[in-house]
């Protein structure tokens, strides 16, 4: 018997039966579905850190002030300056690895744009932290080099804080009042939505960092900054920058050997790419999860192709008695469990993709079809029907025909 | 007339029921001419049945020879065994056997699945068996939608549809009237005359084997008579 001989006895005794076969198909379609849905929402979440592993900024370190001991009161990181305006230069100029370096003071102020007020994020920043950060602006212009030599009032304003100002007006030329001192807004920066922390990075206000030091929040610390970014030349520099960012600061802050540093490095690449890992392991622990479904799926075929055989003794009595071989039962039941098993696997898919379309839809979780996960999902599937149908077309085909043909 | 058609010696078949031991036939030795007519008799139980499945090549004989149209077949394998019955052998059941979801034709057409023959071929030669047992005009009625007798031509049809040497016809009117009978036995004897195919019968009706012409008689398992039928 040949193959499509086969597949048409098989439709037509699956047609037979149709509730039946469409309960043992769900199966399949529920497996299936589950598979390309856990797929998709793993590989969403995947992309949407990858996202923001780029709007950090790429091969990106950071330095953070603190943890020094004084009087026996030792503080943690950020917790007291340590860094300078000078470390920060010196980084730039002088590590071969190190492309940019931007220092950072991060305060908190009331921004007041008429009657209107917002309470954000102060950042004080060179031209190069734009540049870091890799942070177009979508009007208007960053602040010069210049400017910060002159600790000009010039602002550029995040999405968040300019929606929340000036609404519907175009910010541009306008002064704003950061502790009652006025400020003209030269730039508006693109969005760049969520940080990793969940933080929102577009509720912010940048002003030149020597502005934010003399105007703004001048303190007992002169000349001193917060974080300093750093950008490595590319991504494989990224180690060598972070050994000799370390050295150049421990010589310049006279640390000696075995002593604490009053500073620390933090690799924001390797973080997020830890990040990345552990959502790779939920996305594949998912796809198992629904793999057993699956499973579930192959043994329904098989429970009901056991039973379908047992029904139809006496039809396989007859076929044998006209010569049907071994295999011609064989290859008839199999191909009966492959058409169920890969039908409902093509059911599950299109359930699957419409599934993760209502998630993304309704949910808001971000989810993406690969198709290879669909290509997997539906091998799988006919894979699950051979597994499982072997059994039962075995047993089928080795019947007894005389036995067969006399079972009522 | 040539090899004969089937010839058997020494046949023994013997089951195990667990401890206990049947023997289903004893030593039987029986030779079969080509498009002869045959007709077994025998209470139930007499071996007659065991004698058509190993004739049939639905078994296969504990000892001894048989011999189908000069080969040896006792002891071929299932697969070899499926190919003599597809090619050479037509079986008749008392319950027609028809598989209930497929028309008259595609029944017919059947046998001629498992070996590949082109699907043009095998209507035609489907509608040819049918006209041959007169129930063309039922070819796409089910078996549901027949008569019994009706029925029991499509899977003579289906028997004949392989041309073959040997037809095993097993009470194939147990289930119909006598008018049907005879008419179903009529269809038979004008096979053997026409088309020279052997045709051994089992039945326990003495009128039926009186369609035949010559008559063999089983006893626990060994023939006891077998005698030709004299002119009706």
């Amino acid at each position: 018997m040949n193959l499509y001989a086969a597949s048409k006895v098989a439709y037509r005794s699956l047609r037979a039966n149709k509730m039946r076969s469409i309960l043992t198909m769900l199966g399949m379609i529920i497996g299936v579905a589950a598979v390309i849905a856990m797929v998709a929402i793993g590989a969403g979440a995947n992309e949407r850190i990858s996202a923001q592993i780029a709007s950090i900024g790429s091969n990106l370190i950071m330095i953070l002030p603190g943890s020094t001991t004084s009087g026996g009161l030792r503080s943690g990181f950020g917790g007291v300056p340590t860094l300078t305006m000078g470390d920060a230069r010196a980084i730039g100029k002088e590590i071969p690895a190190v492309g940019l370096a931007g220092p950072t003071i991060r305060n908190t102020a009331p921004v007041v744009y008429g009657n209107q007020n917002w309470s954000t994020i102060i950042q004080g920043v060179t031209p190069e932290y734009f540049q870091i950060r890799e942070w177009m602006v979508v009007g208007g212009r960053y602040f010069t080099a210049a400017e910060v030599e002159a600790a000009a009032k010039v602002a550029v304003l995040g999405q968040t804080v300019s929606n929340s100002l000036f609404g519907e007006e175009n910010p541009i030329g306008k002064i704003v009042r950061i502790k009652r001192v006025p400020f003209t807004v030269v730039g508006i920066l693109e969005k760049k939505g969520q940080s990793p922390q969940g933080q929102d990075q577009d509720d912010v206000v940048a002003v030149p960092i020597t502005t934010s030091q003399k105007k703004l929040f001048g303190s007992a610390h002169v000349g001193m900054v917060g974080v300093i970014l750093v950008q490595a030349v590319n991504g494989d520099s990224v180690k060598d920058a972070e050994k000799q960012v370390v050295d150049l600061l421990r010589q310049r802050h006279r640390i000696g050997p075995g002593q604490e540093p009053d500073f620390s490095v933090r690799n924001l690449s390797e973080m997020l790419a830890v990040a990345e890992a552990s959502t790779r392991i939920m996305s594949l622990l998912l796809g198992a999860i629904a793999s057993v479904s699956l499973l579930v799926g192959g043994i329904g075929i098989m429970n009901i192709m056991l039973v379908s055989v047992t029904e139809r003794t006496r039809e396989i009595g007859i076929r044998m008695a006209v010569g049907a071989r071994e295999r011609d039962i064989l290859l008839q039941f199999l191909i009966e469990a492959l058409v169920l098993a890969v039908t409902g696997g093509t059911i599950g898919i299109l359930v699957g993709v419409g599934g993760s379309w209502m998630i993304s839809k309704f949910a808001g979780w971000s989810t993406m079809i690969s198709t290879g996960a669909v290509l997997v999902a539906f091998g799988f599937s006919g894979a699950v029907g051979i597994f499982f149908g072997f059994y039962p077309a075995r047993k089928a085909s080795r019947l007894d025909p005389i036995e067969a043909l006399r079972y009522e | 007339m040539g090899t004969p058609s089937i010839e058997i010696r020494n046949l023994c078949k013997t089951y195990h029921l667990g401890e206990v031991s049947v023997e289903a036939l004893r030593d039987v030795t029986l030779s079969i001419g080509r498009g002869e007519f045959l007709a077994v008799m025998g209470a139930s139980g007499s071996g007659k049945s065991t004698l058509m499945n190993i004739l049939g090549c639905l078994d296969r004989p504990t000892s001894g020879a048989y011999r189908l149209d000069g080969e040896d077949v006792g002891m071929l394998s299932r697969d070899a065994l499926a190919g003599i019955r597809r090619k050479k052998i037509g079986f008749v059941f008392q319950g027609f056997n028809l598989l209930a979801r497929m028309t008259a034709l595609e029944n017919v057409e059947l046998p001629m699945i498992y070996d590949d023959t082109p699907s043009a071929t095998r209507r035609e030669r489907a509608r040819e068996a049918l006209r041959a047992v007169g129930i063309l005009d039922r070819e796409r009625h089910l078996p549901s939608q027949m008569s019994g007798g009706q029925q029991q031509r499509v899977a003579i049809a289906r028997a004949i549809v392989n041309t073959p040497s040997l037809l095993l016809a097993d009470e194939p009117t147990g289930n119909l009237d006598t008018a049907t009978s005879a008419e179903i036995m009529k269809t038979f004897q004008g096979l053997a005359d026409e088309r020279g195919i052997t045709l051994v019968l089992v039945t326990h009706e003495t009128d039926i084997a009186q369609y035949s012409k010559r008559i063999v008689r089983f006893r626990d398992g060994m023939i006891v008579s077998d005698n030709p039928v004299g002119p009706r």
